[in-house]
């Protein structure tokens, strides 16, 4: 669900937040409008609410673990982790973590990729949130959320910065629901997702 | 591990928790290597927190107005200092990341080279940087960072680690720029 439908409707902070985002047109490759987060770190208002508002949403819902996917979700977990006094647990690309591993696969435009987890980092029947800073196709969160119940968890929800509904209307991924701050900017230009 | 008294770290009752938090992995990522792994902190809430607490503490009265965190684990400590202290966040990151232009500076490995980049525009001239890394070993990175951020015409004020491995002596890589370490180990 967007912030806006879900009470922060009118809420300031979340235009700033989205102001704050920069659009780069053909980053990675052409037809993809990427959704750059660095301007929103150059700006400590903007990222302080960003953060406020995901820790005014999950302070009372007794979550034990903020896990957060390489490399951005690193930059938004802790900082909610530290306010919630929740545990941070890093979801990496391989070979990174130097213990013991669960992995898992998941399908990209091209190949697969792999997240990991280390073994023993979450215990079964702990409440987790995810962190990204944008989902797009939910192939990344969705290896997460596989991760993590793998591990026996219970994952409450996944929280991003910028995002879309995957499907029109759903807001859930594998039965997970998703929580977003905005959603992807197009400028003035036609992107297809 | 030990958490010694220099003028260049800490002596706090809570570096003891933070020390014993951090597990060594031995022989990773090859053999010999006794890996750092600072993961374990981030599972205790309050290791961690009193990890970015002595950071913030240090810097809340010296005018940073940027901190740079090195990629990946210098994401993980960067934002919550930069938060407290009101700075920009600005990460430094491995070739063909960053979305919009930018500068690199190359540096050695101990096999080849590495490259680190950052947005053009994201520190002005003048601006005071903290650098962090959640760890100093040979001091290459951090000398990278630190002549990437003087190409802007920033003023690194300090480097900052969780750790340091003493006996790399790191801190003598980084020219005039001193490197702030909550535990050192040997």
């Amino acid at each position: 669900m967007f912030a806006e439908e879900n009470g922060l409707h009118g809420d300031p902070r979340i235009k700033a937040i989205s102001d704050a985002i920069r659009v780069v047109p053909h980053f990675p490759k052409p037809g993809i409008m990427f959704q750059d987060i660095t301007t929103l770190l150059l700006d400590p208002k903007a990222f302080r609410y960003t953060v406020d508002i995901f820790v005014d949403r999950y302070r009372d819902k007794n979550i034990s673990v903020v896990a957060g996917v390489e490399a951005r979700g690193f930059i938004f977990g802790p900082p909610i982790a530290l306010a919630i006094g929740a545990k941070f647990v890093p979801l990496r690309k391989p070979r990174k973590l130097p213990g013991e591993v669960i992995s898992e696969a998941y399908v990209l435009e091209y190949g697969t990729d792999c997240l990991e987890m280390h073994v023993g980092a979450v215990q079964p029947g702990e409440s987790v949130l995810i962190v990204d800073d944008l989902v797009a196709t939910g192939g990344t969160l969705s290896a997460a959320i596989r991760l993590l119940e793998r591990a026996g968890a219970e994952v409450v929800e996944c929280a991003c910065v910028i995002g879309l509904p995957l499907v029109k209307g759903n807001w859930r991924l594998n039965g997970v629901p998703l929580y977003v701050l905005v959603e992807p900017r197009l400028d003035d230009l036609e992107c297809t997702l | 591990m030990s958490a010694t008294n220099s003028d260049q770290s800490v002596t706090d009752d809570r570096v003891a928790r933070i020390a014993s938090s951090i597990r060594v992995i031995p022989d990773f990522p090859k053999p010999g290597i006794m890996f750092q792994d600072i993961t374990t902190m981030l599972l205790d809430p309050v290791a961690f927190k009193d990890t970015i607490d002595l950071f913030v503490e240090r810097y809340r009265e010296k005018d940073i107005s940027v901190v740079a965190g090195v990629e990946a684990r210098g994401f993980i400590f960067g934002p919550p200092i930069a938060l407290a202290l009101g700075a920009k966040f600005v990460p430094i990151r491995k070739p063909n990341k960053l979305p919009g232009a930018v500068i690199s500076e190359e540096y050695s490995l101990e096999y080849g080279t590495d490259k680190m980049e950052m947005h053009v525009g994201a520190v002005q001239t003048g601006e005071r940087v903290l650098i962090i890394d959640d760890l100093i070993a040979t001091g290459g990175t951090l000398a990278a960072a630190i002549k990437l951020l003087e190409r802007v015409g920033a003023n690194v004020v300090e480097c900052a680690c969780v750790i340091e491995l003493a006996d790399l002596k790191g801190r003598d890589h980084l020219g005039d720029k001193p490197v702030f370490v909550l535990v050192s180990s040997t």
